[in-house]
């Protein structure tokens, strides 16, 4: 039986070129960057390109991107490193209650040192208002953080609004792209993003890389202190093959973005085609316009989230109940609480994420084998 | 090339590299995902983990997975600050710990902790002694490197330990990230309760190490998020890099004896080859000194600026460096060299020489003669 794998919003495979073009700094290039020397010097070079790349991709300045551990310690230091470098400002911050957890988790904590902070709502298409994020400003509010689409069910925000809005008003605005990049148009500067993290491996680049775009000017505080590395805003000898790996990854995103939309647009109506054809009883969770076209997050009424994806995985489909990172749990989705849902459909939720290898046949496939396991009940 | 420069990075041994492609070509699952990819690569890091704990001789449940070396600093030190802030603001360090570990104290203080930060004697030795008169009922935590990455001097840290044993609530935290593969680590038997350690200078890959967190002790996690780690460091985990690592600890660790012994030879050689020369002087751990990483040597040429013959060397292929790589921007010399007393002129002139066990005799005996050329030719054109 073929595998099929659906989940390519918790992590994706590492793309051959991908793995390719890392591997020689493991070998002959394996040198420090900080080093003095020219064997150290020729890979401080290649750092420096890959930065370009990066900032290109999200139409940034090199020198505003700092590279960090993965998208979670960029949002982390998007948070503490503005909140606590911005003190005097301020101890106000602005989020949504549907922020992946490492926005929401360091809300928590900045919270417990004295901060205080505003969980905006969604609608019931997991939006966030704008007129909320507005109204929640107030005259000690340093900086607004809203993801710029859900990793569970795909919504997209209105970043350009918030963005414009959070210019007019004097605060900074953060933006976990994890999710969007490679997906939407990430343009910083039309967007009026200040800071935005990405990751490398939810776009086929290796784990344990990310970055964290901060606009020039704005204030931000050290985060991981030691060496001079990324103009000491991060410490730690750089990730010289992760960072070429993440580069690559990156720029095969930006290159093939509007082809593989159009596919996963196709994957998606195919899936629900087949379920259609097989009158299988589901709701689409999510926004019906504004939504990534990666993620269908579906519910079967009268099925629970728990029992399907363990009939998944031994059907050979690879899904999700929602966030990776709190999958080990199997409590409700934050997400789909915060959108409102209702009982039944809180309680049969799947998450099914496309990507680099999926295939119209894989994807019929294994449509069909939901349609199987959905309809026998 | 010979590559005397093995305290800044390592290469990755050819197996580690073969372990790192193998795991993020097949096994790329999220280690949190429920279905079995995810549970494959869940596996693998379990036995990372348990392959890690083995090589410190702790508990897999002991060990927290980082990006490197300088994350686990700051983690250990930021945890215990702010976790027991309630309790005490008073940190002890030395005066030559490595940059992550000191900025940090830097940082803390800013934050209203106090630190004090121990001076050495003239080889880079922290004096027990010393912390137990530093240590006041304030003191959450004690934080001394194993090894020092610019001099070699190994610090007393079991001697440390055992003061530190009759303090239960002062945390001990030990940057081994220069020691582990070089000389034996007890973190269990040495009352050590926080460890850091850092892939790629053991020939693992880089982004990749671990905080040793004994049991019961109690940290705030410095990146946040998922809930990986056990809470104490989230983020999707990077398996190929973590098993990577752990086969490269798992290879430092069988061959510690031999590595040791090799290098030890060759750190000889290299001294009783340049001591001789009377413009050479040796800083640090003397030959002999039982305190001597065996893979470190300090040495300076006074009246020359040590980025001049490290660029001259480097014309003939053997990389070298002046100081810990995270600080080489700086113009200023060496801050360790200095707090270890050795004076400005010398310590402009400080050079480091550091081997892996792959380097051999033949290598230093070409350092050697490349010395012997170069240092009186610079020499003289400095005298004129």
């Amino acid at each position: 039986m073929q595998e099929i794998y659906l989940d390519h919003a918790a992590t994706t495979p590492v793309h051959p070129e991908v793995l390719e073009a890392m591997l020689p700094y493991y070998r002959d290039m394996h040198g420090n960057p900080s080093s003095m020397h020219r064997f150290g010097q020729r890979v401080r070079h290649t750092v420096d390109e890959a930065r370009s790349i990066i900032a290109r991709c999200v139409n940034a300045e090199p020198g505003e991107i700092i590279f960090t551990s993965g998208g979670t310690e960029a949002d982390n230091m998007a948070l503490i490193g503005v909140m606590t470098a911005n003190r005097d400002k301020g101890k106000h911050l602005i989020t949504s209650q549907i922020e992946h957890h490492a926005v929401l988790h360091t809300c928590e904590y900045l919270e417990s040192l004295g901060y205080e902070v505003t969980y905006l709502p969604v609608d019931e298409t997991g939006r966030v208002a704008v007129e909320d994020v507005a109204q929640a400003i107030r005259p000690d509010t340093v900086m607004i953080s809203i993801m710029f689409g859900n990793n569970e069910v795909g919504t997209l925000q209105h970043i350009g609004k918030i963005g414009k809005l959070a210019k007019e008003r004097g605060v900074y605005f953060h933006t976990d792209a994890v999710q969007a990049f490679g997906i939407e148009e990430v343009d910083v500067k039309r967007l009026h993003v200040d800071l935005l993290s990405i990751s490398a491996h939810k776009v086929n680049g290796p784990k344990g890389v990310g970055s964290l775009y901060a606009r020039r000017g704005i204030k931000i505080a050290s985060y991981i202190h030691g060496g001079n590395q990324e103009k000491k805003r991060r410490a730690g000898t750089e990730n010289v093959a992760g960072i070429v790996g993440f580069a690559r990854a990156a720029e095969l995103a930006i290159n093939t973005r509007e082809e593989r939309r159009a596919h996963y647009e196709k994957l998606r109506r195919m899936m629900m085609a087949v379920w259609d054809e097989q009158s299988v009883d589901y709701v689409v969770n999510g926004h019906p316009k504004f939504y990534m076209p990666h993620i269908l997050n579906v519910s079967f009424p009268g099925t629970k989230t728990e029992a399907m994806l363990m009939k998944l995985d031994i059907a050979g489909v690879a899904a999700a109940s929602g966030s990776a990172c709190m999958s080990g749990s199997l409590e409700i989705s934050h997400v789909l609480r915060a959108m409102n849902l209702p009982e039944d459909r809180l309680i049969s939720a799947i998450r099914f994420s496309f990507g680099y290898g999926n295939t119209e046949e894989q994807v019929r496939e294994a449509a069909e084998r939901i349609a199987r396991i959905v309809n026998k009940g | 090339m010979i590559y005397f420069d093995n305290s800044a990075t390592t290469l990755p041994h050819p197996d580690v590299v073969k372990a790192f492609g193998d795991v993020a070509s097949q096994f790329f699952g999220n280690p949190s995902s429920l279905h079995h990819l995810g549970g494959k690569s869940a596996q693998l890091l379990d036995q990372a983990r348990k392959v890690a704990a083995d090589c410190l001789g702790v508990q897999p449940g002991e060990i927290v997975f980082t990006s490197g070396g300088t994350e686990s600093n700051n983690a250990a030190l930021k945890g215990v600050a702010i976790q027991h802030r309630s309790r005490g603001k008073h940190i002890i360090t030395s005066s030559i710990e490595h940059a992550s570990v000191y900025e940090t104290c830097k940082q803390l203080e800013e934050l209203g902790y106090s630190v004090t930060y121990l001076p050495t004697d003239d080889k880079g030795r922290v004096r027990p002694e010393d912390v137990q008169r530093a240590l006041s009922d304030d003191t959450i935590l004690v934080s001394v490197m194993y090894v020092n990455s610019e001099l070699g001097t190994v610090q007393p840290i079991e001697e440390i330990g055992r003061i530190l044993s009759a303090y239960p609530k002062t945390y001990f935290h030990v940057d081994a990230v220069q020691g582990f593969g070089k000389l034996p680590l007890m973190p269990g038997k040495w009352g050590i309760d926080l460890l850091s350690l850092s892939a790629h200078k053991f020939h693992g890959v880089r982004g990749c190490g671990l905080l040793y967190v004994r049991r019961g002790v109690m940290l705030s996690p410095l990146i946040i998020g998922g809930g990986q780690e056990g809470g104490l460091r989230s983020g999707t985990e990077n398996v190929p890099g973590i098993v990577a690592m752990a086969k490269a600890m798992r290879m430092q660790h069988e061959r510690l004896q031999e590595n040791h012994e090799h290098m030890k030879k060759l750190r000889a050689r290299l001294i009783d080859g340049l001591l001789p020369l009377e413009y050479c002087k040796l800083n640090g751990p003397g030959k002999d000194d039982a305190y001597a990483a065996p893979h470190i040597v300090n040495v300076s040429f006074p009246g020359i600026k040590a980025e001049v013959v490290l660029h001259a060397l480097e014309k003939e292929e053997i990389y070298v460096s002046t100081r810990s790589a995270c600080s080489s921007k700086n113009s200023k010399p060496s801050r360790v060299l200095l707090a270890a007393g050795i004076d400005e002129e010398r310590a402009r002139s400080a050079l480091r020489i550091s081997f892996s066990p792959d380097n051999t005799e033949a290598e230093v005996d070409v350092f050697i003669r490349a010395i012997q050329k170069i240092v009186p030719n610079l020499a003289k054109i400095m005298r004129v």
